[in-house]
């Protein structure tokens, strides 16, 4: 890495087509900052920092090639290896220079104490469908700059799971040019949060927007641990004419001292919905924004603060129904009376 | 196992109530059920007939019918459905579709339809500019029928100008002409009307193919007008309460004062009251004549017949425009509103084919909903008050000459029986026997009077005979909205929440308050500021009344009925549709109100 080129980059600096240098998710999160939306403040680390570090890991101990010599289908040569390989990462300081640029970056965005979150930023499209999907790792509520910069490696670390290795290899993708990019982004102590869809995604209604949420915090959600309350609000008129309140057994609460935990939901609150109306009406309207920002529909993870406060914490492209095709649902007529027939002439 | 398939009783098992054969009998043989309608589906009409039927007023359903089925089968030639059956048990009226499904028929339907209907639908404003000056002059007519009446001789100046005809037979030919102008104008109410719902339908089916969670209420409100005249009686009383201001009348309308009692007092507030009172006039003609029902029942009686709805608004209105408040309907901002739901949905769409489809068929349904949405006040509400009063009227003259005690008993007599008896009367003032009706009627009635409330306490399947497999009849859907999936709900009635009603998600937005069960207009009074309004029919007569409540929830109507539209424009939610809440929710219990949901769950 040149002295010129920075090892961090701050998410008002980057967009979308920063992916190579700062992943999908940094890059997208840079995207959102830009387009004056809230989200949580942030940096990345930049894949150079990732690209400069295996270079020296592999020049004292080869490691590249190692992976590409490994059988996809000899699953107990891939763990031994990956496993010696993740080690070393976890082991091996960073690069003075990095190190301090990483650790001064993070004095500015987080004072002593103040828990941050580190989340992988893969740079392939490939990493983030669904068969790639959960395969790097986000840390929560990390707290002091040893233990951010332990889970930048640790992100790292990730690229060389059993899962992710077995997947290069089945592909025969080239181990030169995968890198990653690692967030270090502000935590949220989110009230409530969850996901939303900005079109159905039971119907494929690009006219209503899903929401899903529950108390604590939004990993809950996405995991699957709780089932959340669930609204449709509808794009154009707000209206809201789906409201399921589920019984929210658990919610996910930092940890004094770094980290999360489950605990159990305080009765009064279990069968309570997490979010007012004002608050839907919010979630839509960011949804829209964020829709129309990127011109196509948008699958969302959100998150709102202890003060109200609403932040999106991920925003990128709805895959289910964006690949299907669908035929068009009528088209034009010479003669519009045409159209009529559908209704009085028998034909569907 | 096999399970039970549900299902509902045949015609032939729904027995005439003990007691009540002798009424039953009186309504026409053509309204009776016969064993061969045993293979056939029915379903019970309560969104236009939700209580028994007097036998005077199934004349109502005969005239719609004849005319409906007329239009479909023989004018317009809609291909795929011709007219509608009907019959009529314990007072209750059940019809059922006749679809074509004969595909070599159906076919040349088609040919004849695109000849008639098309036509309609190219001439669409020239046509119905014309069918409101036919309008204008049958109502004309109907106004300037003569006052009845049977003097001792007749006139000396009708014998000297040799007229030949004498006074009796101007009953005869008055109350043919009221029957015949009654049949002529169901005619005029289905000149256009199927057609306007069908443009009306294309456009909703594709909204449902494009998005399929968009709700019906939302659709609506994308091809409402503004200008529609339901809202103009409406628009009187605000006006008249704004007039009552300028002229410095408003001390004089005091909330809990009769009509009657008002009129009095600004009769006798000098040239102020007086003026106040010409304003009155001009808004009562035409405007006042909309009746408090949805014009099927003759005791659902108009504005100009009863003030006190009218007049019960203006002390609220007088009380909003002095705090300050615009009481004006926002007809810019609604506009403006519609303007952004049809461009936003436009932007949505998928693809420039969909969207090139949804700006023909907008385009469509925008142009013939006028006439949806404003024939019902020419002929639901003015021409069948003026009708009803004429019958009204042979009633009076009926009782004067000792028929009957009561001039409104007339409506227990079949439009036969009144000729019989009008005959009878012509009769006995020609020949000056007494007439042979005084001691005819008066059992009659009263056996009749007792049959109504009778079948008035009973339950009445919601369908009878065979269940189809699908309903795709045009007419059934779009002038009932009865669909499979309705009869699947009739058919689990009463297995859910006990504490639940569903309805049709006519308005969106949830309210708790108290449920005040208004059963009639004279019941308006109870209404509270923020209570929630539970009434049979929802109509736009009571459009004043939405200004004091925080919700309205009906037994009857669909998601394009008159109350919808109305609680949309006032941003009130709404249920519609429900059945029976005016049965199951008890006065004062609070309630939910779900109008996104078309759910009211009852509190306690």
């Amino acid at each position: 890495m040149s002295a010129e080129t920075p090892v961090v980059a701050w998410f008002d600096a980057i967009g979308l087509s920063d992916r190579p240098a700062v992943g999908g998710k940094g890059g997208s999160l840079g995207e959102l900052t830009r387009a004056g939306i809230a989200v949580p403040p942030g940096l990345v680390v930049r894949t150079e920092a990732f690209e400069q570090f295996v270079v020296a890991l592999d020049a004292a101990e080869p490691l590249r090639a190692r992976i590409e010599a490994l059988d996809p289908d000899d699953l107990d040569a891939v763990s031994a290896v990956t496993a010696k390989i993740r080690a070393r990462i976890e082991q091996t300081s960073l690069p003075a220079a990095a190190d301090a640029a990483i650790r001064s970056a993070l004095a500015q965005l987080a004072g002593d104490g103040q828990p941050v979150a580190v989340r992988s930023s893969a740079t392939t499209e490939d990493a983030e469908d669904a068969s790639f999907a959960g395969l790097q790792d986000t840390y929560l509520w990390v707290i002091g700059a040893d233990q951010v910069v332990a889970k930048v490696r640790s992100c790292w670390a990730s690229l060389y799971s059993v899962e992710s290795v077995c997947y290069r290899r089945k592909h025969g993708l080239p181990e030169v040019g995968v890198a990653m990019g690692v967030v270090i982004q502000r935590m949220v102590d989110a009230r409530c949060a969850g996901v939303m869809f900005t079109r159905s995604p039971t119907t494929g209604d690009r006219s209503v927007i899903t929401i899903e949420g529950a108390w604590g915090l939004g990993s809950a959600v996405v995991s699957g641990e709780v089932t959340p309350d669930r609204w449709v609000v509808a794009k154009l008129t707000g209206e809201i004419p789906v409201r399921d309140i589920s019984d929210k057994h658990i919610r996910q609460v930092p940890t004094p001292g770094g980290g999360i935990h489950d605990e159990e939901t305080p009765a009064d609150l279990r069968r309570a919905a997490c979010l007012t109306d004002a608050e839907l009406q919010a979630l839509k309207d960011v949804g829209r924004q964020a829709e129309r920002h990127y011109g196509r529909p948008q699958d969302i993870e959100w998150a709102i603060d202890q003060d109200g406060a609403l932040l999106l914490l991920q925003s990128r492209p709805e895959t289910v129904w964006s690949t299907k095709e669908a035929a068009p649902v009528a088209a034009p007529q010479a003669n519009p009376l045409a159209h009529l027939m559908t209704v009085f002439g028998g034909r569907k | 196992m096999l399970q039970k398939v549900k299902g509902f009783p045949l015609p032939s098992s729904v027995k005439v109530a003990p007691g009540t054969e002798g009424a039953q009998a009186a309504y026409p043989y053509y309204m009776q059920f016969e064993p061969g309608d045993d293979q056939r589906f029915w379903f019970y009409n309560s969104m236009h007939f939700p209580e028994p039927m007097t036998v005077f007023d199934m004349v109502t359903a005969e005239a719609a019918y004849v005319a409906l089925g007329a239009s479909n089968t023989r004018v317009h030639s809609l291909p795929t459905t011709k007219g509608i059956d009907y019959r009529i048990i314990n007072g209750r009226v059940y019809i059922g579709g006749n679809g074509v499904t004969d595909p070599a028929e159906i076919d040349q339907r088609v040919g004849e339809f695109q000849q008639r209907a098309f036509y309609y639908y190219e001439n669409w404003e020239r046509l119905y500019a014309q069918w409101k000056g036919k309008m204008g002059r049958l109502i004309a007519d109907a106004e300037a029928l003569p006052k009845l009446e049977l003097p001792e001789f007749e006139p000396l100046e009708n014998v000297h100008a040799g007229k030949g005809v004498a006074s009796s037979h101007t009953l005869l030919e008055t109350w043919q002409k009221s029957i015949e102008g009654y049949f002529r104008m169901w005619h005029h109410h289905f000149e256009f009307l199927l057609l306007g719902y069908g443009a009306y339908m294309v456009f909703f089916e594709f909204c449902k193919k494009a998005f399929p969670e968009i709700t019906d209420q939302t659709i609506a409100r994308m091809v409402a007008g503004f200008e529609a005249e339901i809202f103009r009686p409406d628009d009187e009383v605000k006006r008249l309460s704004r007039r009552a201001i300028e002229l410095g009348v408003d001390h004089k309308f005091i909330d809990g004062m009769s009509a009657d009692e008002v009129l009095a007092s600004l009769r006798a507030s000098g040239d102020a009251g007086q003026s106040w009172l010409d304003e009155l006039e001009t808004s009562r003609n035409p405007w006042f004549n909309v009746n408090v029902g949805d014009g099927f029942y003759h005791y659902h009686r108009s504005w100009n017949d009863d003030l006190s709805l009218p007049f019960a608004a203006i002390p609220d209105y007088i009380a909003k425009i002095r705090a300050g408040e615009n009481i004006d309907r926002p007809t810019e901002k609604l506009m403006a509103e519609r303007q952004a739901l049809i461009e936003g949905y436009r932007e949505l769409l998928g693809s420039d084919d969909e969207r090139g489809a949804y700006d023909q068929m907008i385009a469509l349904a925008c142009r013939v909903f006028p006439y949806v949405e404003g024939h019902k006040f020419y002929c639901e509400h003015w021409y069948t008050n003026l009708f009803f009063n004429k019958v009204r009227e042979f009633g009076g003259l009926l009782a004067q000459h000792g028929f009957f005690d009561d001039g409104e008993d007339v409506f227990h007599l079949s439009r036969y029986e009144v000729e019989q008896a009008i005959v009878d009367l012509m009769t006995s003032w020609g020949n000056g026997s007494p007439p042979r009706g005084l001691t005819r009627w008066r059992p009659i009635i009263a056996q009749r009077k007792a049959a109504i409330t009778t079948w008035a306490a009973m339950d009445s399947s919601p369908a009878l005979g065979e269940v189809p497999d699908i309903i795709d009849d045009p007419a059934i859907v779009m002038l009932w909205g009865i669909t499979r999936e309705t009869l699947d709900s009739w058919l689990h009635q009463g297995e859910g929440d006990p504490n639940e009603l569903k309805g049709f998600a006519a308005s969106s937005g949830v309210v708790e308050g108290t449920a005040r069960v208004v059963r009639s207009v004279q019941e308006i009074g109870k209404l509270k500021q923020g209570d929630i309004l539970v009434c049979q029919v929802t109509n736009p007569t009571w459009a004043p009344v939405f200004q004091k409540i925080a919700a309205a929830v009906s037994d009857i109507g669909g998601s394009m009925s008159h109350a919808a539209i109305v609680a949309r424009e006032y941003g009130l939610p709404a249920v519609v549709g429900t059945g029976r809440a005016t049965e199951r929710i008890p006065d004062g219990a609070r309630i939910r109100v779900d109008g996104g949901r078309g759910i009211v769950t009852i509190l306690g």
